[in-house]
């Protein structure tokens, strides 16, 4: 779960599957046109990238590339990288407690696709030139980042279904745009990322529905998530247009296809009337219909609060980052004995062949 | 461990309380592809105890679902076997718990899918192609760690040391049971050698034999597990989730 970009429709996962499955077929139909030869022996290297870009083609790792669009591309896949890593703490908090067997099961599943998201993006990463070790390096140093939501705390079960049904239906927001990154590697593991946070999409909002449909302590505890969820899950679409770095050349490179506001405004207007039929609030008094804009007005997250999460200082930044750097210490010793194993097997290999 | 209703409720207790320990290691493994991989096995677990304890609760036709018996009972009333309600300890003491716990359910459930009892038969035969992966996935494990550096086999020797004792229980005669797991000893045995040696690590010596699992006597352990795992269920009596 990460983000920047989008689209999406009211019902839970339902458009926004469509708009996954759509950016597939395009996938699909762009490999069938094939793409016009390589470049010419005398032909300008820049010219013949943009030109691939131009015509909706995807750009391969064999390709040429500029270099400043491979970095970009490694910084943005790693974060959501390492996102998809750290996210699994605040949900994997609730794994222990979940109320039913089912829901044990679910989530723990759930936990465990966000794990096989991550090894997807490093790898789609890895196809940049730059190696998982590298990367896991750079998010223990603090050189490299992931998405500040997940230095909020899950107080409650029903924390479990409101980052279901927002935090990933905003990551999913901003993700399927990424189905038409210019960069291929990236577009598929985007594809497939998708179609599983869609799936998540529905199930959180299927915990809150339960949860609102409950007993009062129950729907209490629904609408409290909801309530303190709904700021950071708007704040993941990152700072207004006006302040947004990245953007231009990202949008140009067709990395980014819509911008932070769009995106933003896309996920209200399609929370709205999935809250109506929750039977929960969002907690915004001057969320209202705007016939002119045919969108909803809405309040703006605190960006100040967002800039202090990003820089360190939320809830569970330290938390989250000691319990990574926990685990990957700790677990040293056993990667040390795999590697020599390994190593031992091998040599045992070299001397059969020799003998 | 007699009849039926008790022999069910135990291995579903034993899956069940398996997969709250495995499930504790998620965002905690050594390799992002290991979180992977207990998580799969804890999803194994988690899905043959659905099923036995399920059945067990119609067994006993008392009304009780897979969650009233998961959720409403205490320690003294659960049957799993002391090896599973063990704390996790570092990877190679889940791993020897997961050996020792494979070995004995492959060739369990195995024998369980050719039990009359059409039910048990069926969850056997679904639940004992899991166990071979679970062995599987252990005994590399072991191996590895048996056989890798120094401080791996310290460890890992530490850990059959630690975890062998609580094998015993498994294998307590029970004849009027569908399966007698008396009967599954000389297969686990012959298992556990074969991965010990090639892992360059010994069976302990020792004549002691902790139990009582089985009829409810826990280890101080279990009922923390509980505590945490009912909690929230429990706090909201009658609630649908």
């Amino acid at each position: 779960m990460y983000g920047n970009d989008f689209s999406a429709e009211d019902a839970p996962g339902g458009g926004l599957l469509g708009e996954v499955e759509a950016a597939e077929a395009a996938l699909r139909a762009a490999a069938e046109r094939g793409r016009r030869g390589g470049p010419a022996p005398d032909e300008d290297l820049a010219a013949y990238f943009a030109a691939v870009v131009d015509a909706d083609q995807k750009i391969e790792p064999r390709d040429w590339m500029p270099e400043a669009y491979r970095k970009t591309l490694i910084r943005q896949i790693a974060q959501h990288a390492h996102s998809e890593i750290i996210g699994m703490q605040p949900e994997g908090n609730w794994i222990s407690r979940a109320p039913s067997l089912k829901r044990k099961a679910i989530l723990l599943a759930k936990v465990q696709d966000e794990a096989g998201h991550g090894l997807y993006l490093y790898a789609a990463a890895e196809t940049l030139g730059v190696s998982r070790e590298e990367l896991v390096d750079l998010l223990l140093s603090g050189r490299q980042k992931y998405s500040s939501i997940f230095n909020y705390p899950t107080l409650t079960w029903a924390d479990v279904g409101a980052i279901g049904w927002l935090v990933d239906g905003a990551a999913i927001v901003n993700q399927v745009p990424l189905c038409r990154c210019s960069y291929g590697p990236y577009a598929r593991a985007m594809i497939r990322v998708c179609k599983e946070e869609s799936f998540h999409q529905r199930q959180g909002y299927e915990i809150l529905h339960t949860l609102a449909h409950g007993t009062p302590a129950q729907k209490a505890m629904a609408q409290d998530a909801v309530d303190r969820w709904w700021y950071p899950s708007l704040a993941m679409f990152g700072p207004p247009d006006t302040d947004s770095t990245h953007s231009a050349q990202s949008m140009a490179w067709k990395i980014k296809r819509f911008s932070n506001d769009e995106l933003r405004q896309r996920f209200v207007d399609m929370c709205v009337q999935q809250a109506e039929v929750l039977g929960l609030t969002i907690p915004d008094p001057d969320l209202r219909w705007n016939d002119e804009r045919q969108s909803y007005d809405f309040t703006q997250p605190d960006y100040a609060e967002l800039m202090r999460v990003i820089s360190g200082d939320g809830p569970c930044n330290r938390q989250r980052m000691a319990h990574r750097r926990a685990a990957h210490s700790e677990g040293a010793w056993v990667r040390e004995a795999a590697a020599a194993y390994a190593a031992k097997r091998a040599q045992q290999q070299k001397e059969k062949v020799a003998a | 461990m007699n009849g039926p209703f008790d022999f069910t409720l135990a291995l579903g207790d034993d899956a069940l309380i398996a997969a709250q320990r495995l499930a504790e290691w998620t965002t905690r493994a050594p390799e992002m592809e290991e979180d992977i991989a207990l998580a799969n096995i804890a999803l194994d677990q988690l899905g043959a105890a659905r099923l036995l304890l399920t059945y067990a609760g119609e067994l006993e036709g008392a009304g009780r679902d897979e969650d009233a018996l998961a959720f409403l009972r205490d320690d003294r009333e659960f049957r799993n076997c002391l090896l599973v309600e063990l704390p996790n300890g570092d990877f190679a003491v889940t791993m020897a718990k997961l050996l020792f716990l494979a070995a004995y359910q492959l060739p369990l459930y195995t024998a369980l899918a050719g039990c009359a009892d059409e039910r048990l038969a069926a969850i056997g035969a679904k639940a004992r192609k899991e166990s071979a992966y679970h062995l599987d996935h252990s005994s590399l494990w072991v191996k590895r760690l048996g056989d890798g550096t120094e401080e791996s086999h310290r460890r890992m020797q530490a850990a059959v040391d630690q975890v062998w004792p609580y094998t015993a229980e498994l294998f307590a005669p029970a004849p009027d049971a569908p399966v007698d797991p008396a009967t599954l000893r000389g297969q686990f045995d012959a298992t556990v050698a074969a991965v010990l040696g090639e892992a360059t690590l010994t069976r302990p010596e020792t004549g002691w034999a902790p139990a009582g699992g089985r009829d409810g006597v826990h280890t101080e352990h279990l009922s923390y597990l509980l505590a945490e795992m009912q909690v929230l269920h429990r706090a909201h009596p009658g609630a649908r989730w």
